[in-house]
């Protein structure tokens, strides 16, 4: 049994709070080194309506794969340009967008190598709970041998974690919160 | 890398029941597809250091945000951020919000017609210290009608957000007041169904921290996930 606080929704009056006067939707800034993409979609709901009141917060690595954080003891530079956390809220017709860097690669468990990716997580009235998902982006290579997509056998669920390539570095990733087109969520 | 410990999954006493139609606006939106367990990797157990550069001292009273003294009962919300191992969580960004003394959000779309008060805002955010230890000054916030069923109220409540020492520690809560005679009819409190867990949600007032001729205390201790001891096993 978890001793821990339980969590509940953040409610529809989140915004002067949290995002108001502390979103970040723009990770990369002009000093961060790597390429820069443009994650953009909507959140919807189980009758495929936009979800206006929505918070979508990221974490990635930066461009060479490194956390800013005491815990990534790779040998690899954290780049003070780049700060690998977003914040943003979902605008009247459920929309969002980000634009940062395309992450390096990370290890995984055991001797593994994960594809880029950007961990997601998920806040909204109705949500008791926040929802946890990453973000993959499609044309990347190691896709196909990344650990998490690879345990993911139903080809649906995992394609729900892969944003569409949209050319000059703009990448679609919806997120469906119910529905035929669910996006898969993790028990993180 | 060699792998590194995970978080310990939260386990289902507490926390809140998934899904929970007596709260009108979830049917439609939680999950209908299983969650997948996520082995937690580097990803996982690193996450933002967020907020440290911009946390003012003063953000942590939401009484002197503006020209004058709000209007109220002034309290001070104060505790200490701890993992399940009651380890203190040090330096980490905690973030509150929550309705005036009459009960009404300054958020454009709450229509509940009770009074705005100009000297009040109702957001404020502060870092934990070396011991976890967090406070702040506020206004204890008034109980509030919505249209989730018939006669509903919502308990006095303090909305909080804490970003723990990883992303995985992330949490948004409520903080409730003790006694409130509320608790059984409100869905949001009641969709954690297990009554010890209910109580971690609750406040205790503090006499001992209360200061004289000035303010209520009353004290909330927060508590993340704790660290899995020894790496997990593929
Ligand atoms: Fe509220």
């Amino acid at each position: 049994m978890s001793k821990t606080t339980p969590s509940q929704t953040v409610g529809p009056f989140f915004h002067f709070g949290l995002t108001d006067n502390y979103e970040i939707d723009d990770l990369a800034g002009t000093q961060a080194e790597g390429e820069r993409i443009v994650i953009e979609g909507h959140v919807l709901d189980g009758d495929g309506e936009p979800v206006p009141d929505c918070m979508i917060e990221i974490w990635q690595a930066n461009a060479a794969g490194k956390y800013d954080h005491p815990e990534d003891r790779q040998d690899k530079p954290v780049d003070l340009g780049f700060r690998g956390f977003g914040r943003v809220g979902t605008d009247p017709e459920g929309r969002f967008h980000f634009r940062t860097v395309r992450p390096g690669p990370v290890p995984g468990r055991g001797n593994s190598l994960q594809a880029p990716h950007i961990l997601v997580q998920i806040f909204a009235r109705g949500l008791l709970k926040q929802l946890v998902t990453r973000i993959y982006l499609e044309g990347e290579p190691a896709n196909d041998t990344d650990p998490v997509l690879h345990m993911i056998e139903d080809a649906a669920a995992r394609s729900s974690l892969i944003a569409r390539n949209k050319g000059d570095g703009h990448y679609h990733w919806d997120i469906v919160l119910q529905g035929e087109n669910e996006t898969q969520f993790f028990d993180a | 890398m060699s792998d590194i410990p995970g978080y310990r999954l939260v386990t289902p006493d507490s926390a809140p029941a998934h899904p929970y139609p007596d709260y009108r606006s979830n049917p439609l939106r939680v999950p209908k597809r299983p969650l997948m367990i996520l082995p937690h990797t580097l990803s996982e157990v690193t996450g933002p250091a967020y907020g440290h550069e911009s946390v003012k001292p003063e953000d942590a009273d939401l009484t002197r945000q503006h020209g004058g003294e709000p209007l109220g009962e002034r309290i001070i919300v104060h505790g200490r951020v701890l993992d399940e191992d009651a380890r203190p969580v040090r330096n980490s960004l905690v973030e509150i919000w929550q309705a005036n003394a009459a009960g009404r959000y300054v958020h454009q779309r709450d229509q509940h017609p009770a009074p705005i008060d100009p000297n009040f805002t109702g957001a404020g955010r502060c870092m934990t210290d070396d011991d976890g230890y967090y406070r702040f000054v506020t206004i204890k916030p008034g109980a509030y009608p919505w249209r989730n069923h018939h006669n509903a109220w919502r308990p006095a409540h303090i909305h909080f957000s804490m970003f723990g020492a990883s992303f995985m520690q992330r949490l948004v809560t409520q903080m409730y007041f003790p006694g409130d005679p509320l608790f059984p009819f409100d869905p949001i409190f009641n969709s954690v169904t297990d009554e010890a867990a209910r109580q971690r949600m609750i406040s205790n007032f503090d006499l001992d921290a209360t200061q004289p001729e000035w303010a209520l205390a009353f004290k909330f201790d927060i508590v993340l996930r704790g660290r899995e001891a020894t790496p997990m096993e593929d």
